[in-house]
């Protein structure tokens, strides 16, 4: 059975039509990426998955069980983590702080009043910040982080519910190249240690084809396309969709493959 | 009730409704533009009452009365560019707590020049020239004036919509509401542009003023009734909506005249007077629409809600010297009733300072780290305080007992109206909450066969041993050790770091699972009980309670406090509350125009000192690198 599966799913803002029929599938263990020009619906499309927008019509199973419309909490809770376009943290607590949040919230822990909270799961976070490679400012405040070690830190969050699904949002939206590739590599290693599945959305073609084991392609609301790095390239409709102007990824591919 | 007597009722709703819509209209429009909520607003209404009155006393006839009103909106108007022009410009980048606050402290002056200026007594005006008569309508007598009143509404509102869709000013107007920043990049004036829109709703709230001394006297009480009636108004039809404003006045008015046309029914097993039912009526009235359409009627979703001015440091447990300095302190409490023999006033003080210092806690607890800026705190403390003043009185409950109701009497409460609150955030947060506490003051006030109206309940006096102020002030030093310290506890378990998770970014803590909604409802409840404890203590204290100590102005003491401490810090509560209770039971005492004295305290809180006096302390302290 797969991870996640979207079948017909549609969602209308008023008169424009932001997803159409979209329906697709993440294996056990996939690292998808999916990509569209401005306007596709990869927002709308990822929004619906992680419970900030009930769709229209069309089901989203995860493992089987519909969970279009289910609130993003209770979507989180059936192992389903997220990451933000813009990454930030609850700015008022420590590093360490805002990855023991996520554990207590795991463990069904936020309505205790009474042992301090940083006393709950501090060796786990340390554990997770240390994956991340962050431990070494865990007891800074959050809000103090350049913004590539944030986007770390939300990752450690992210899989403080051992999740089984990843939904990142541009995961490397403002961040330089080599630290882009870094904290990709670091994702793809640590979801094939755990076995995790990562649907991501990215604007930066060289990140997508380097490391994507699949590439699905949106346009106008509708998937055009669907299957490995190659076969994307060699697609006319794509092609056509995205560039228009018959310029094709072989450029952006290779430096990728480089860097 | 016939139709007759319905239709007529109806008639009796739309003329209160163009006084109710004037009012709002002007609050809407400069809430839209500057996004900040005038709480002065009822205030300028009051002051366009005084001033109507003054020209149509002093010159009298129709120059007087007519002309009078339309001086009364110019001269209240150029009052409203006056007040944008010197403090509103200094504050439109600060905190909207801060901006509520400076804006209320606008109410306290403004009041106490009323009260110099007009004196205490009620001021009832001569009836309109031209309108003096009745007209006879479905066999009833309709008074001339109300059928004018009926007819100016509408035409305001038409007025207002043409100036908004056919002039270059309304455009900028509509076009400001919806995109502030873009309208200054396009290089439009904004100064000009936002005193105009405070100009203007300053002149409507004074012409709804002037256009009721027909109707009704001018009082010093009626700057906060007209905010709350314009609260609701506005929140009902939704912040920024001008036609909103009008469809809802014109709902909570017709409810409100349908509740006293309908009077005294007997459903046979029980009789109920619905025209004591008219506060309760605009309540549901108000909760049907939050539930139904958070952003009122024809209010559409307001942006992402400023954050705190500093950012905040995180949470570290007492230091050596802090356990050290509170042990110290404690240990004078301790020993006060020694001194009890030579001074008992201070024992009088220290139970004061010490009911004050549970109140402003409880507050901090849901104002900080829940990031829910309540102006009704004072709710709670009065259901806490009635509800303990009342077991007694009605069914003769021991102290104890009354002392450990009053908190869950509060709890309660906190529980209904925080449901409600927790859906809304910043400025509707706020509006609602204070809505809530003006609805619990005026059931006390309008209950009077229950609560004893405005004389409140007296004979409240604490059983032996407790009789004895030292007596009475360990067991409130007790209580107030217990509240903090709980409190204390609370924010550094799980659930506070939830709440602070929920506020300071709700997206990413539901991102984790955590329900922010529930949260802050639960933080709310939290609040509220303890605050209970607080109203309870207080009313032994006194042995009465009247409906003014649970007034609004019990709600802003409390926010001042907390702003005065330091809204961050955990001990800053603590100081503030300590601070304002000594200076009100000294200073204020001393004189007629505290109110006056304590708007500018507000003043200079706000405009000079943010962070609060621990808040400044603790930055000095980190500033010349003295970490503990």
């Amino acid at each position: 059975m797969s991870v996640l599966e979207l079948r017909g799913l549609n969602k209308s803002f008023g008169g424009v039509h932001a997803v159409r029929d979209v329906g697709f599938a993440i294996g056990k263990g996939e690292f998808l990426a999916m990509i569209g020009p401005n306007g596709a619906g990869k927002s709308t499309c990822f929004n619906m998955i992680n419970g900030q927008l009930a769709p229209d019509s069309g089901e989203i199973l995860c493992e089987g069980r519909n969970i279009a419309g289910l609130a993003p909490r209770d979507i989180w809770r059936l192992g389903v983590g997220r990451t933000f376009q813009v990454a930030a943290t609850f700015g008022s607590m420590t590093v360490v702080e805002n990855v023991q949040m996520a554990l207590i919230s795991h463990a069904r822990e936020t309505y205790r009043l009474w042992r301090p909270a940083s006393s709950h799961h501090r060796a786990r976070a340390l554990e997770l910040l240390a994956q991340v490679g962050m431990e070494d400012v865990a007891f800074r405040p959050s809000r103090e982080l350049a913004y590539g070690d944030v986007k770390r830190v939300e990752l450690a969050i992210a899989l403080a519910n051992d999740p089984k699904l990843l939904l990142m949002d541009e995961p490397t939206a403002g961040m330089g190249t080599s630290e882009r590739h870094g904290l990709i590599e670091l994702v793809k290693r640590l979801v094939v240690e755990r076995g995790i599945s990562v649907l991501f959305t990215e604007h930066s073609m060289d990140v997508v084809f380097a490391f994507a084991d699949r590439i699905i392609v949106l346009a106008r609301g509708r998937l055009i396309a669907d299957g490995d790095a190659a076969t994307i390239r060699d697609n006319e409709q794509v092609r056509e969709v995205y560039f228009g102007t018959g310029k094709t990824f072989a450029l952006s591919a290779s430096q990728g493959a480089k860097a | 009730m016939t139709l007759d007597a319905f239709l007529f009722q109806v008639l009796n709703g739309l003329s209160s409704a163009s006084g109710l819509f004037l009012i709002a209209a002007g609050l809407s429009l400069i809430f839209g533009v500057t996004r900040i909520v005038n709480l002065a607003h009822g205030s300028l209404y009051m002051l366009g009452t005084y001033i109507a009155y003054t020209f149509a006393t002093k010159i009298g006839g129709v120059t007087g009365f007519w002309g009078g009103i339309v001086a009364t909106a110019l001269i209240v108007g150029a009052l409203g560019a006056a007040i944008e022009f010197v403090l509103l410009r200094r504050i439109y980048r600060a905190p909207e707590l801060f901006q509520l606050l400076a804006t209320f402290a606008l109410v306290l002056v403004i009041n106490d020049f009323a009260l110099w200026l007009w004196g205490p007594a009620d001021l009832l005006g001569p009836r309109a020239p031209g309108f003096r008569g009745a007209v006879e309508i479905l066999g009833r007598r309709l008074p001339s004036y109300d059928l004018f009143l009926i007819v100016i509404g509408p035409l305001v509102l038409l007025a207002l919509h043409l100036t908004l869709t056919r002039t270059r000013f309304g455009r900028l107007i509509r076009a400001a509401t919806q995109d502030r920043e873009m309208v200054g990049a396009l290089g439009v004036n904004q100064a000009v542009l936002f005193t105009s829109v405070f100009a203007l709703g300053a002149a409507l709230a004074g012409l709804g003023g002037a256009l009721q001394i027909a109707r009704e006297p001018a009082n010093l009480a009626t700057d906060l009734i007209a905010l709350g009636d314009a609260f609701v108004v506005v929140v009902v039809g939704g912040m920024g909506s001008i036609p909103g404003a009008y469809l809802a006045a014109v709902i909570i008015a017709e409810v409100k005249a349908l509740c006293i046309g309908i009077g005294t029914v007997d459903f046979g097993f029980v009789t109920i007077n619905f025209s004591k039912f008219t506060l309760v009526a605009e309540f549901l009235v108000m909760a049907i629409v939050l539930i139904a359409r958070p952003y009122g009627l024809l209010g559409k979703a307001q942006g992402a809600v400023r954050s705190i001015a500093e950012p905040e440091e995180p949470i570290r447990p007492a230091t050596p010297l802090l356990k050290a300095f509170g042990v110290a302190v404690l240990a004078v409490l301790v020993c006060l009733p020694l001194l009890a023999q030579s001074s008992p006033y201070v024992l009088v003080l220290g139970i004061d300072v010490l009911i004050a210092v549970i109140f402003a806690a409880s507050l901090h607890f849901i104002m900080g780290p829940g990031g829910m800026h309540s102006f009704g705190h004072a709710a709670y403390f009065g259901l806490g305080a009635y509800g303990a003043a009342l077991l007694v009185k009605w069914l003769a409950w021991p102290m104890g007992a009354a002392l450990i109701a009053a908190p869950l009497l509060a709890l309660a409460g906190a529980l209904l109206f925080g449901w409600f609150a927790v859906r809304l955030s910043g400025v509707y947060l706020a509006m609602l909450t204070l809505a809530f506490a003006q609805i619990v003051w005026a059931a006390v006030f309008q209950w009077e066969g229950f609560t004893g109206g405005s004389n409140g309940v007296i004979g409240v006096w604490p059983p032996p041993p407790f009789d004895k102020s030292w007596v009475y002030f360990l067991l409130t030093l007790v209580l107030a050790v217990a509240a903090v310290l709980l409190l204390r506890r609370f924010l550094f378990a799980p659930f506070g770091y939830a709440m602070r998770a929920g506020r300071d970014s709700p997206l990413r803590a539901e991102a984790i699972g955590i329900d922010v909604k529930r949260v802050h409802w639960l933080g709310f409840a939290m609040a509220g009980l303890v605050c209970g404890v607080a109203g309870g203590l207080f009313a032994f204290a006194k042995g009465s309670i009247s409906p003014e100590t649970i007034h609004i102005n019990r709600s802003i003491d409390g926010l001042v406090m907390v702003l005065l401490g330091g809204v961050q810090t955990l001990t800053g509560p603590i100081a503030g509350a300590s601070m304002f209770a000594l200076l009100q039971d000294t200073v204020m005492r001393q004189t007629e125009y505290w109110r006056a004295l304590m708007g500018a305290i507000i003043l200079l809180l706000v405009l000079t000192f943010p962070q609060g006096i621990v808040g400044a302390f603790a930055s000095l302290w980190r500033k010349v690198g003295g970490r503990t």
